[in-house]
């Protein structure tokens, strides 16, 4: 269970753009580093990361391993309707998480 | 006068220095290393790149290159008919040419977003956004990084 750190306000106006920010506890190892005795360390990344909006996609990014350990996200999106904000990272070795959020809109 | 080459003209070209050369190549078209050339030929196709509209935010001269931060912005109305569709991000000398694509759409109101990311060495990084019409923009950095990432070993 990867520990998540999700950052959105909870209460916006109706046709305000917020912000979301996001952050999920991985190695995010790049495939590219080798042990002291010589042996690669294999690639262990998070691969996709995407964010819903009362069930539409607002938000998805592709990553790489260029991306640093614990991905951090920071992104926007426009307050329409009261609901939640489902977010959902996969990645290597089956790793999957998902979180939410509650977000009125007034 | 090690590393320094003078020519015809008495201009001076610095030899021992790639990022410079780099720069001056790589212009506003999307001109890297054959490695970052071919992703960004992955991603645009036959179509040409304009440089604009889109702003790269990464500190100029960094010291540990594990954690770098990215902010990318565009400008667009962010409308349902004038949208950015897809934002990638792209550099010239780490192990891959990929750092990031975020797909966006008209209902992200504003087309930012920031993350962290690694750099192995000093190097250009390239930010390429996709506008709903078909066109593509972007914007390079040049980054000075002291403590390089992903070749340590542990």
């Amino acid at each position: 269970m990867a520990r998540q750190l999700i950052n959105v306000p909870a209460k916006v106006k109706r046709g305000q753009v917020f912000e979301i920010k996001t952050l999920i506890s991985h190695i995010m190892e790049t495939g590219f580093r080798f042990t002291t005795t010589g042996d690669k360390i294999p690639r262990d990344i998070v691969t996709t990361f995407s964010c819903s909006y009362n069930g539409e996609e607002i938000f998805r990014a592709d990553l790489y391993p260029a991306i640093s350990a614990n991905p951090f996200l920071d992104f926007f999106t426009v307050a329409t309707e009261s609901g939640t904000l489902d977010f959902k990272w996969a990645g290597d070795n089956g790793f999957s998480e998902t979180a939410s959020a509650k977000i009125v809109v007034e | 006068m090690i590393g320094i080459i003078r020519d015809n003209h008495g201009q001076d070209q610095t030899s021992c220095d790639p990022t410079r050369s780099h720069a001056r190549r790589l212009g506003w078209q999307p001109r890297g290393d054959d490695q970052a050339r071919a992703a960004i030929r992955n991603v645009v196709g036959e179509a040409s790149v304009r440089k604009g509209r889109v702003d790269l935010e990464v500190p100029p001269l960094v010291e540990n290159g594990n954690t770098v931060s990215l902010a990318v912005s565009v400008d667009s109305p962010m409308t349902t008919t004038d949208y950015v569709k897809t934002i990638h991000v792209f550099n010239e000398k780490n192990p891959q040419p990929n750092v990031i694509s975020v797909h966006l759409g008209p209902r992200a109101g504003r087309a930012k977003f920031s993350t962290r990311f690694r750099l192995a060495d000093s190097q250009i990084v390239t930010a390429i956004a996709e506008m709903s019409d078909g066109t593509f923009w972007s914007a390079s950095a040049d980054v000075i990084v002291t403590l390089a990432a992903c070749v340590e070993g542990i």
